[in-house]
């Protein structure tokens, strides 16, 4: 039997929201007819907007989807003037102020505390600007991923960008794939340093060579069933498919309209195509595939890249990661920006939007890591950018453990997290910074903090690997993390081994300096971490460390989930200011 | 009267009568179950994998972790809450729950 989120599609769904969603916004909150509340939530996310978590009623997340992370030249000025206008609390948070804008590890942006009454002010601003929330949330295409610079990497095989910017356009409001059942996430990527992480993705086109009518052509493999979520990763399995890059459209379209027609309606926890390609094995796939949604022979698979694969691939000597300073094909130079778990305050982000302008051609980026990069920047600029006050707190050049820490949004605002995340992620990457001391030779290590089992921050993909958990201390409840060791990319990708499990959050960070304290007592010679890792069994890495107390300080043990926001000064939920009318004012309950 | 009950968000919280009623990250204590060796397990949830109604209680099979030994799983189903005269009262996470099998019978 189709689940209720089925029922609900079938009602209302795509595009046709939005014309629902401008007359609640018209007549404001309380228009929302109580007992269509959880429908209509689940249909807005089609448009970006996903309710927040209990507390917080009637405030939204907004989702701008901005393909392979690209914000063309004066979008960053919209999203920061949006943000200061609409995207404010009842709170601010500690660290970032009362607006700010996340970088996501799916390339996108996230605002917080948004009020349906401004949707359609914000969408008429974001859409004047060439920006959109369409499908960012929600059963559908979601934003489409990639080496974040695209056409101005000289790591480049295939320039990718045309191809997302093709599939974008194809794919965003087409109704044909408008109702999936699941979410629907695509990496395209044509750099040999394997930083679209095409692996972790539903549909991956991966760079590739192949000898087609007796020409060496330019293009890519595909593979399809990657996800991370709900203790179950998998990595996209090789169909042996190879795609020209003008086929890109129509090898997406058959793939997704498979998805559509052959995935698990009646079960959103098994919905994902990870589990139809475990039920089919990519053998039946292909020949599916070829039969039911091709009007051309698919090839067979090419030449790979993936033994050049820099990202993330437990090696050293190359971050892959595109920050720093770096030549693009043309003679001007891209800067890559460490943005500290992906937040920024919205004034920085006014002046990221400035340097851009100045130094640059406007255009800035977004990265799989949160990260944020500034493009086209001429050799003779270079030294006055570098030299800005805003990139001693963004530094091109940041230390390895502040470049290495991801954390997803948490329970800040999310109602699927287990513990907080962001400001507790930067509070580790500031102390590890200042206490430990990273062996000889490692400059790249990477920390990513998950909230739950949905891993957002991609947690089974680093070498610590964070997810929310509790545990008791004292006989009290406190916020906690499992903690796996020894995942990554690369040629090879591994997902972490969870090894350290229920460790109370204010013992994580001695724990990672006594199992680095560890390895660089114990590794043989330059031996990477994740090969230390990779060459002892459970048991040994299990006796590897001990977690530990140390002057770290943790101010978010308690069940901040339990509260309405945990940065408030009266936190409980009978204190919540919510739901909230346009003005702020609290609407009373009835009874 | 017949009334709302379903599952949200991935799983992450239960709506009852078009409310959020019911969210992760709590512990709950199980007596008489099968989920792990534990006497009494202490399981963190992490997601509502199913969500019914045996009146008057509001029922759900749960996706988590007991905290006590580490094992991973789903319970039988628990009453996470009942629904009387047109109010949801929830059931204290911090109390010993009872579950049921999903063929009706108790547990243990």
């Amino acid at each position: 039997m189709p689940s209720k989120v089925e029922g609900w599609k079938d009602e209302v769904y795509g595009a046709e929201i939005r014309e629902r969603l401008f007359e609640f916004a018209e007549e404001g909150w309380e228009s929302i007819p109580e007992d269509e509340h959880d429908a209509w939530f689940e249909r807005f996310k089609w448009w970006g907007l996903y309710h927040q978590r209990d507390g917080q009623e009637s405030y939204f997340m907004m989702r701008i989807g901005t393909p392979n992370g690209v914000l063309k030249p004066g979008q960053l000025r919209t999203v920061a003037e949006v943000a200061d206008e609409y995207a404010r609390g009842p709170v601010d948070n500690p660290e970032f102020g009362g607006a700010y804008c996340d970088w996501t590890t799916r390339q996108s942006i996230q605002l917080h505390w948004i009020r349906i009454e401004d949707v359609p002010d914000i969408f008429e601003k974001l859409e004047s600007a060439g920006l959109s929330t369409i499908q960012a949330c929600g059963d559908s295409w979601r934003n489409i991923v990639g080496c974040p610079v695209a056409g101005k990497d000289t790591h480049e095989y295939v320039d990718a960008w045309p191809v997302a910017e093709e599939l974008h356009e194809e794919f965003k409001g087409n109704e044909l794939y408008e109702n999936l059942p699941r979410k629907w996430k695509v990496s395209v990527t044509g750099c040999d340093e394997g930083c679209g992480q095409g692996d972790i993705n539903d549909l991956a086109f991966e760079p590739a060579r192949k000898e087609l009518d007796g020409e060496q052509v330019r293009g890519f493999n595909v593979r399809v069933g990657g996800g991370l979520s709900r203790k179950e990763p998998r990595f996209a399995k090789d169909i042996d498919v190879f795609c020209r890059p003008e086929n890109a459209t129509d090898v997406s379209a058959g793939i997704s309209a498979l998805f559509r027609d052959h995935g698990d309606r009646d079960n959103r926890f098994n919905a994902r195509i990870k589990f139809l390609m475990d039920e089919w094995g990519p053998e039946k796939f292909r020949a599916v595939l070829q039969e039911e949604y091709m009007d051309y022979e698919l090839p067979t698979a090419g030449e790979d890249l993936r033994e050049d694969y820099t990202y993330n691939a437990g090696t050293q000597g190359e971050h892959g990661d595109h920050v720093g300073v770096h030549a693009q094909p043309d003679g001007n130079y891209y800067i890559g920006l460490d943005v500290l778990v992906g937040r920024m305050g919205v004034e920085d982000v006014y002046e990221l939007a400035d340097l851009a302008e100045e130094y640059g051609s406007g255009e800035v980026r977004l990265t799989q890591r949160q990260n944020a990069i500034v493009t086209d920047v001429p050799e003779e600029s270079l030294d006055a950018l570098l030299d800005e006050p805003l990139l001693e707190d963004y530094s091109p050049d940041p230390h390895p453990f502040m470049r290495g820490s991801i954390a997803c949004t948490g329970t800040e605002f999310c109602s699927l997290s287990i513990v907080e995340t962001k400001n507790r992620q930067v509070r580790y990457a500031r102390w590890l910074k200042d206490n430990v001391e990273l062996p000889a030779g490692v400059e790249d290590f990477h920390v990513h903090l998950s909230g739950c089992t949905a891993s957002c921050a991609q947690p089974q993909i680093a070498d610590v690997s964070l997810r929310g958990m509790k545990t008791r201390k004292d006989g009290e409840p406190v916020e906690a993390f499992d903690i796996g060791l020894g995942g990554g990319l690369g040629e090879d990708p591994h997902f972490a081994d969870w090894i350290a499990m229920r460790v109370a959050a204010d013992e994580v960070p001695g724990y990672i300096a006594n199992v680095l304290a560890a390895f660089e007592d114990e590794r043989e010679g330059e031996e990477s971490f994740r090969e230390f890792v990779a060459a002892r069994d459970e048991e040994a890495l299990e006796n590897l460390a001990e977690p530990a107390e140390t002057d770290y300080e943790d101010p978010f043990m308690h069940n901040t989930k339990m509260t309405w926001y945990p940065y408030a000064d009266e936190d409980g939920m009978d204190a919540k200011p919510t739901p909230a009318r346009a003005d702020g004012s609290r609407i009373p309950a009835d009874d | 009267m017949a009334i709302s009950v379903h599952q949200l968000d991935d799983g992450a919280w239960i709506s009852v009568d078009d409310a959020r009623r019911v969210s992760v990250g709590e512990l709950r204590r199980l007596a008489r179950h099968d989920f792990c060796g534990c006497a009494l397990a202490d399981v963190l949830v992490e997601g509502f994998v199913e969500v019914g109604v045996d009146p008057p209680d509001i029922e759900a099979r749960v996706a988590g972790q007991c905290i006590a030994c580490g094992e991973s799983g789903v319970t039988d189903w628990l009453a996470v809450g009942r629904w009387l005269d047109g109010e949801f009262y929830p059931v204290a996470p911090e109390s010993v729950h009872l579950l049921r099998r999903s063929d009706g019978s108790p547990t243990g």
